[in-house]
């Protein structure tokens, strides 16, 4: 079962649904007053959107919800836990994830396929993909400038901590929001929690640009 | 009573917007401008001030990036 959390302005959930509906997998959407996940949850997804209209921070607010001590009390037992677009902010927010994001560089928001590469695969979600894969995925956000001090950047590349950075499609480097060191996607230390900013959900088949997202999505369950 | 919050990002912290008011600026013509930061404000009426600054810490600032001053 895969429980794809719902918030007030949450946007991602359906075609996250659609995704793992398409890949064989159970799914709910679990809505934010609810007071627990289902007991037989495997990944917990937070989808992207715009939870509460992004007031005061994009995710600032979605933390506080019923669901998410429950939310905690999941990844403190070593649950695996995805965060997408909006559900990397909340993560942030949580402070289950180190680092916080800022507004684009340009201020723009950025909707497109961009290229990211693999950074660390010794993790369950990225395990079979190599150092160096590039994926061809789109983002969509305008607050993607992932920030985190110097201290904190060593320890996410000392830990294998830095999943993606963005490219291009020769896997140069290629930013498109300002983050630092071009991440685009992080994990915890402990390797359950897991969070990017492009939305392998839209990524599903060749028809509608790319299907680099299904490996991702099934990442965990391979 | 009215309780006034200054958020603003830490030094060291690159304000996104800040530059690009400040091209703005410099484009139209304004001299002499050294840097721009951008900050907000929020004003909380409340019985009394006791809890604001757990409401910073707990909600109004995010304290990785920026720092809060609260003025009674």
């Amino acid at each position: 079962m895969i429980a794809i959390l719902d918030f007030l302005g949450t946007n991602c959930q359906y075609d996250t649904e659609f995704a793992y509906k398409k890949l064989g997998f159970k799914t709910k959407i679990i809505w934010h007053e609810e007071k627990k996940l289902p007991s037989q949850t495997k990944l917990v997804v937070i989808p992207g959107g715009f939870s509460y209209g992004d007031y005061l921070r994009s995710g600032a607010i979605a933390k506080f919800a019923n669901i998410m001590s429950d939310v905690k009390r999941y990844a403190q037992n070593k649950g695996l836990i995805l965060g997408i677009c909006n559900g990397f902010q909340i993560l942030l927010e949580l402070k289950l994830l180190p680092g916080a994001m800022k507004h684009n560089e340009n201020l723009n928001f950025i909707s497109k396929y961009h290229h990211i590469k693999v950074v660390s695969n010794d993790n369950t979600f990225l395990k079979a993909y190599k150092k160096d894969d590039i994926l061809d995925i789109p983002i969509a956000h305008g607050e993607g400038n992932y920030f985190i001090d110097d201290m904190g950047l060593k320890s996410l590349e000392e830990n294998n901590q830095i999943l993606f950075r963005y490219c291009d499609e020769k896997a140069n480097s290629l930013n498109p929001n300002g983050s630092i060191s071009d991440i685009a996607g992080i994990c915890n230390k402990e390797k359950n929690i897991f969070a990017l900013m492009p939305h392998p959900e839209r990524a599903i088949d060749k028809l509608i640009g790319s299907d680099d997202g299904v490996g991702l999505l099934k990442g965990f369950f391979d | 009573m009215k309780v006034k919050v200054n958020i603003k990002l830490k030094d060291g912290v690159l304000d996104p917007q800040g530059k690009t008011i400040m091209h703005a600026l410099k484009s139209l013509g304004f001299k002499g401008i050294h840097d721009v930061k951008v900050a907000k404000q929020i004003i909380l009426d409340v019985d009394d001030d006791k809890e604001v600054k757990q409401m910073c810490e707990d909600l109004l600032a995010n304290t990785v990036i920026e720092n809060y001053e609260i003025l009674s």
